[in-house]
């Protein structure tokens, strides 16, 4: 049993408290848009939003996040959340697609955090979510087309 | 322009709705018969309107036969329908074509399907006249309605018009649908394109950037249950004995049953069925079981590289020139077992209903799985549903001749029996560990040079597995999949025997991102390069003097790629070194050239030039994905990835911790020309794959004296 905040609406999971986030996101509550790629926090497919850091899910029993606050791809607002799709979906940056939630999600925590990321800032943060169709020259250039959105 | 899920099509799909209308035996028959054979398509010898329906409320929606895991065939084939039809884009949708072989077979294979990067190619007339005999019949409809003749009708952005009338082709949908089906609807000349040949924007993107994208894993049916599998960790072991009885005392799980594929245990959960996994004991029988390790198969695999296999490919004598050359090289490679590991790992769902099932999977050849879980679950075709669904990447994976996918949902739902669901899961490490790998392979080559530095005689022995073997497409034979590439080389050799040794071992292999050609551009391409370097030549200009005549694509490839990176025939500046090769598969020309440096004994690849020919380029910024996907692909597998049999044949890698994947920070650059032309589309999915090894190896031989015998560059350690 744990309670948990997501998307800003109050849930209380009838699971076992070291169930992942994961699951309880996609069996649960039916949020399909956060991925399962490999369950050892090794390809990001399933990075959420905790209390507004990035985390992988697929690692994060539920038990114990009890009370935090979960954003999922299907929520995901705010000018750099916005601006980050839009850059994506502008020069097409999805391919098979199954990794891009948590791409997106990296994109927005690092842009959250830093409005001028440069190359080596990227690779910092996006280091951490594999794509095996290799669009990493799109993300790319779509965090600097985003960032230049947000600078205006 | 978006992409519809079913439920949402099927609540708007009144109207004109050609194609399932059709009698699916009947009408479409002639079609059937007629286009099979060489592959071309004969006139008025398709069912071409089973791939739109145009719906009252102006969608005009495009059946895709082919799956969509990232290449781009929703967009290219929607884009050939809307070139045709003069559609507006935005009014355009995508949904992928039911399983039906007579009405959405690949015309290359003859059956339903994806695969050897063919999408494009075999469904660019097919698709080009679909549109343009719905745009007939719309024109049709509209000048009966206007009383005019259909020559003062004219179509642009979805607007029918006669200059003083025009509707929509929603408002025309329904007499559209009375009118006659032309049996020969002309296409548009090239030069009257106006999509075609335009970055028109990907149908998929904004779903996939939003997680609104439905993939098979996505799919939840009331009261659905969750079934992972227990599989060998040696491949080929059988299940000797089991105990279930901790997996049972697991919260959530509802039961464990035996199943050809193993052992299946069936929870309420996902978590549940994977902790249920955990508890198993399981016994195993090795009889049949590939018990070396990837050390004692190579070294068996070089023992039978001794002998001679089958001749694929002679021209003049080859022993005789290398017998008589002024320098002889040698050199041995070889090619590990590599998996796919597409990021979504392979899943389906199976629905069972009163003799009826439904099915949601990625499956590549959906006629293949729909035949094999109508066939274990004992029901009538018409009663199997296939839904086929967005997959997350393929690489191959998906494409199985042995359909083990749909077998194992039907043997899951027939061990239930009943009514029910069922979605089954494979994770990160059912994927690696369970086979279907591209197969282990070892190149021996030889080579002889003249004193005047000619390359006088050319030999390629290749030893390894047939993929196609036992399958629907296995032709008899020596398995051009085998060695594909290290024949019909492009260059003027005047001496060559390329032969084929095949191994047969108890490992399943499967065709992996352009099959044979990732190992035989890269021993074609290394060994010519070293080769041309010890007859002191330039790699690009020394390639440019031996290409055929004939092989004028290959030519205008490396002309290309060499003027885009102003190659100057500086292999080495400062500390970064320049490589090159050039490679056609599934009839795409390719030709890289890389610049590296050497970063802690590993090549860091900083760009790579890249120039295509593919034909009509349909969407360029697809072409360029396609390239830039492709060479990340081949790049990070020939750095990092070897599937490794361990000692007594466990595999070794078995998540993403120890098979490496390519990360941002080691992706290049890539610049991507492609070449103008008018010849008829081909693949892009996987001709970008095949010259980046062998490009860093030549400009890591640049930098420190040799290309590597042996890939990946890093030896995998566990």
């Amino acid at each position: 049993m744990a309670k948990l905040t997501v998307n800003g609406e109050e849930v209380t999971l009838d699971v076992p408290e070291d169930t992942p986030l994961l699951w309880a996101l996609r069996d649960e509550m039916r949020l399909t848009g956060t991925k399962f790629g490999c369950g050892i926090a090794q390809c990001g497919a399933c990075t959420v939003m905790v209390d507004g850091m990035p985390r992988r899910s697929c690692v994060t029993p539920v038990g114990s996040i009890d009370g935090g606050f979960v954003e999922t791809i299907e929520a995901m607002e705010g000018p750099e959340a916005e601006a980050v799709q839009n850059a994506w979906t502008n020069i097409d940056v999805p391919q098979c697609g199954w990794c891009q939630s948590g791409q997106v999600m990296s994109a927005t925590a690092l842009l959250r955090m830093n409005r001028v990321p440069t190359d080596e800032d990227i690779d910092n943060a996006m280091a951490g979510n594999i794509c095996r169709c290799a669009t990493y020259v799109r993300i790319r250039r779509a965090i600097h087309d985003a960032a230049e959105t947000l600078e205006g | 322009m978006t992409v519809q899920n079913r439920r949402q099509f099927l609540a708007s799909s009144a109207g004109l709705v050609i194609g399932v209308a059709l009698p699916l035996k009947g009408r479409a028959q002639s079609g059937a018969a007629a286009a099979l054979g060489d592959g071309t398509i004969a006139e008025g010898a398709f069912a071409p309107n089973a791939f739109i329906r145009i719906a009252p409320d102006n969608t005009v929606t495009v059946l895709c036969k082919h799956i969509e895991f990232g290449q781009g065939p929703y967009t290219g084939l929607a884009t050939l329908v809307a070139e045709e039809l003069d559609a507006d884009w935005s009014q355009m949708r995508v949904e992928s074509a039911p399983a039906n072989d007579e009405l959405y077979k690949n015309l290359a294979f003859g059956l339903q399907g994806t695969g050897g990067s063919t999408a494009m190619a075999n469904s660019f007339m097919q698709m080009r006249q679909a549109g343009a005999a719905a745009r007939t019949m719309l024109v049709s409809a509209a000048a009966d309605r206007w009383g005019v003749d259909p020559s003062t009708v004219s179509v642009e952005k979805g607007v029918v018009s006669d200059g003083s009338n025009s509707a929509t082709f929603g408002e025309l949908a329904d007499a559209a649908a009375e009118a006659r089906v032309p049996v020969e609807p002309a296409v548009k000349n090239p030069s009257e394109f106006t999509l075609i040949g335009t970055d028109v924007p990907k149908v998929d993107s904004q779903a996939k950037s939003n997680g609104t994208a439905m993939f098979t894993m996505d799919v939840y049916r009331d009261g659905m249950e969750t079934v992972v599998t227990r599989r060998p960790s040696v491949i080929g072991a059988t299940v000797a004995s089991y105990d279930d009885s901790a997996a049972l005392e697991v919260p959530g799980v509802t039961a464990v049953r035996q199943i050809p594929q193993g052992i299946a245990v069936y929870a309420t959960s996902t978590y549940a069925a994977l902790k249920g996994r955990e508890a198993l004991r399981v016994e195993w029988d090795m009889s049949n079981a590939e018990t070396r390790s990837s050390d004692e198969i190579f070294a068996d695999f070089r023992e039978m590289a001794n002998s001679q296999g089958t001749v694929v490919e002679e021209t003049g004598d080859s022993a005789g020139a290398i017998e008589g050359a002024e320098t002889v090289l040698e050199a041995t490679f070889e090619f590990p077992f590599l998996a796919h590991a597409p990021m979504e790992p392979l899943d389906a769902v199976i629905e069972v209903t009163d003799g009826a099932a439904e099915v949601w999977m990625g499956a590549q050849f959906p006629t293949a799985d729909k035949g094999v879980i109508t066939q274990t679950l004992g029901l009538n075709p018409e009663d199997v549903t296939m839904n086929v669904m967005l997959a997350g990447g393929s690489f191959g994976r998906r494409a199985q001749p042995t359909a083990h996918i749909g077998a194992e949902i039907a043997e899951i739902a027939k061990a239930a029996g009943g009514n029910g669901s069922w979605k089954l899961v494979w994770t990160r490490e059912d994927d690696l560990t369970g086979a279907y790998y591209r197969p282990i392979t070892v190149h021996k080559m030889r080579g002889g040079i003249d004193a005047e530095g000619n390359i006088v005689g050319w030999e390629d022995r290749v030893v390894n597995q047939s993929i196609t073997a036992g399958t629907p497409f296995d032709q008899g034979g020596a398995d051009p999949t085998s060695f594909e590439g290290s024949t019909k080389m492009p260059y003027d050799l005047p001496n060559v025997t390329v032969d084929w040794v095949k191994a047969d071992m108890p490992v399943p292999v499967l065709w992996w991102r352009s099959v044979g050609h990732t190992h035989t551009a890269y021993a074609t391409e290394v060994f010519l390069d070293e080769l041309l370097e010890a007859a002191g030549k330039d790699p690009v200009q020394g390639r440019l003097d031996l290409i055929k005549d004939e092989a004028g694509r290959d030519r205008g490839v490396l002309e290309r790629v060499a003027e885009l990176a102003g190659w100057d025939g500086q292999r080495v500046k400062g500390d970064r070194a320049y490589g090159v090769a050039v490679h056609e598969s599934f009839s795409s020309y390719v030709a890289q050239i890389v610049e590296v440096s050497d970063q802690g004994g590993m090549p860091k690849v900083h760009k790579v030039w890249c120039a295509i020919d593919c034909g009509v380029a349909v969407n360029p910024n697809v072409i360029r994905a396609q390239i830039e996907g492709g060479v990340g692909y081949g790049l990070g597998t020939a750095l990092f990835n070897a599937l490794e049999l361990g000692e007594g044949g466990e595999v070794r890698q078995k998540n993403f911790d120890t098979y490496r994947m390519l990360r941002i920070s080691e992706m290049p650059d890539v610049e991507v020309a492609i070449i103008e032309s008018e010849m008829d589309p081909t693949g892009v999915g996987e001709p970008g794959t095949p010259p980046i090894a062998p490009a860093v190896a030549n400009a890591w031989r640049a930098l420190k004296g040799e290309s590597p015998r042996r890939l990946p560059f890093k030896q995998a350690g566990v």
